[in-house]
């Protein structure tokens, strides 16, 4: 119902444009469960082809990370679709672009090495060991895992795990990176680190992410587009531009304008939380 | 100074706790000594008959002096509980396998498992005995039928329990099954796996025992369970223990191989493996 964009966001100016297409076009998107629960209702976004960070922010069954698995293919949509370039799928069929996923958990294959579990990906698609081992060792050096390739995860500590995570992720070279609330189960200074560490990662890969969060401070740091959603049942709310330049660093972190973006999204946040009944409060 | 006052404390709880780490170490051997010991000397005191209860040093010597006739014995019951327990160990998987790749399958056949199961392998090895061509053949049916179970129903289990967010994963790179099997599935479920193949050791050799107890064959190719059938009709007491303890020693023996390979195979990650 409410689905009033505060500042121009991107998105529109690029939907505007006819030559750019969006990346992807999630056109009036909705998800029943068999029970009847109505986890998201005709929910729209585009998200533009130049890379963007774009959070997912709301209370908790605002259905953001139901939105997340539907944009990978791995839940199905009840009504509406979600249009790649490439491919326009309705949830039935498997999305043929790149994408990489983190879940909520490291995920990781506990009886397998870090090398291993970040060559997982390429393996599944036929590549042999051998011709992708520096590709792998690369990517693990820019995560700071190169001396941990031979370890097993139950050697690494949960922030290390999140790291092998997001390199397993990388591996592909996808155009979207999909999150699904990565840091929620790490500590505080573990999480700001890992921020600090995707934000480096997002700059030099040049690629979208779509980040879940329940966290306003995380979401204003780290994004240039914040969507926010209101829950019962799972609807956009506002559509925010976070326009502070990037490299983000920790200057940012205290300066008076992060502090006015994390004031603006916490005004929408508790309107969306008043929209959804109110009844997480 | 207070480095002083706190060195010697570390030290002296690491030598009570390794002192405390030796006498658990030692309590099973001491209370098995004690045991034998006091049975000893119950029967040296009392002059027990040797037909009613063999003191621990005749089982022994028993032991040493009918090696050569009680070892051929030893190597058939062997044989019939180690080929049944591979045969249940590769079709226990290879089944489960199949139960998982369809829950047509599994809702067929997993009755069937169970009743073969919790029908008492006593009470069917005649009619297997009959059945089958000759009785070694019978005697391996009938230990495999014991063993087989927990292997099919703890690889199953297993196969089944893969993390939910690593199965979407791998949906996600489109795994094909053969991968999602043997790289996600099958590793997986090597910890069920593997303390099935644990239980069904044992199982192999008390269902090799039991059929051939049943089936009661004697001659050249008879095993333990025969040995001490035809000791307890001549009264061989301690050559019955003897036998006995020869069995009890192949079931420590398989117990603690399998026990070896699980902790090997899972050294890396798992849990029951580290200590």
């Amino acid at each position: 119902m409410s689905s009033s964009s505060l500042a121009s966001s991107p998105a529109s100016s690029s939907a505007s444009d006819p030559a750019a297409r969006p990346l992807i076009a999630i056109q009036s998107v909705a998800k029943t469960y068999p029970n009847g629960t109505e986890a998201i209702r005709s929910f729209s976004l585009d998200i533009p082809s130049s890379p963007q960070f774009l959070s997912l922010l709301g209370p908790s069954g605002c259905g953001k990370s139901t939105l997340l698995r539907m944009i990978a293919g791995l839940e199905v949509c009840s009504a509406g679709q979600i249009d790649w370039p490439t491919a326009s799928y309705d949830g039935h069929a498997r999305p043929m672009p790149e994408i990489g996923f983190v879940f909520q958990e490291a995920t990781l294959m506990p009886w397998a090495t870090v090398f291993d579990n970040v060559y997982l990906p390429l393996r599944l698609k036929g590549k042999r060991r051998g011709e992708v081992r520096d590709e792998v060792m690369d990517l693990l050096a820019q995560v700071n895992l190169q001396k941990f390739a031979k370890s097993y995860p139950r050697e690494l500590s949960g922030g290390m795990k999140m790291r092998v995570s997001i390199a397993r992720a990388l591996i592909t070279r996808p155009k979207v990176l999909l999150m699904d609330e990565p840091f929620a189960a790490l500590d505080e200074i573990t999480r700001l680190r890992l921020n600090n560490d995707l934000l480096q990662l997002w700059e030099t890969q040049k690629l979208t992410v779509i980040f879940v969060t329940h966290s306003v401070y995380e979401s204003a740091f780290l994004s240039d587009r914040i969507v926010v959603m209101a829950s019962h049942p799972g609807r956009l709310m506002a559509d925010l531009s976070i326009s502070a330049p990037y490299p983000r660093t920790e200057e940012y972190r205290i300066s008076q304008v992060y502090n006015d973006f994390c004031r603006q999204v916490s005004g929408w946040l508790h309107k969306a939380m008043l929209a959804g009944g109110g009844e997480e409060l | 100074m207070s480095e002083n006052v706190k060195a010697p404390a570390p030290a002296k709880s690491s030598a009570s706790k390794s002192i405390g780490w030796v006498l658990t170490q030692a309590a099973p051997y001491v209370f098995g000594f004690l045991f034998l010991a006091i049975w000893e000397a119950a029967v040296r005191i009392n002059n027990l008959p040797q037909y009613l209860l063999p003191s621990p040093t005749n089982i022994v010597g028993t032991l040493f002096h009918d090696f050569g006739s009680l070892f051929p014995s030893l190597v058939v019951t062997v044989t019939i509980t180690v080929e049944a327990f591979v045969v249940a160990a590769v079709g226990g998987l290879l089944l489960a396998m199949l139960f998982t790749s369809s829950r047509w399958i599994e809702r067929s056949l997993f009755p069937y498992a169970v009743i073969m199961q919790v029908t008492p392998i006593v009470a069917i090895a005649p009619l297997i005995i009959i059945w089958a061509k000759d009785t070694q053949l019978a005697l391996l049916i009938c230990a495999w039928l014991v063993a087989f179970f927990p292997v099919v129903s703890n690889a199953a289990v297993g196969l089944n329990s893969a993390d939910r967010n690593l199965v979407d994963l791998f949906r996600l790179y489109g795994a094909n099954r053969w991968q999602s099997l043997t790289l996600l599935r099958l590793p997986g479920a090597m910890p069920f796996y593997l303390a099935g193949l644990r239980i069904s050791g044992s199982l192999a050799l008390i269902g090799a025992v039991v059929a051939e107890f049943v089936a009661g064959t004697g001659g050249a190719r008879s095993g333990l369970a025969y040995r001490i059938l035809e000791t307890g009709y001549r009264l061989e007491i301690p050559r019955m223990f003897a036998a006995l303890v020869l069995i009890s020693a192949t079931g420590i023996a398989i117990f603690f191989l399998l026990s070896m390979l699980s902790r090997f195979m899972l050294r890396h990650w798992h849990e029951s493996a580290q200590r």
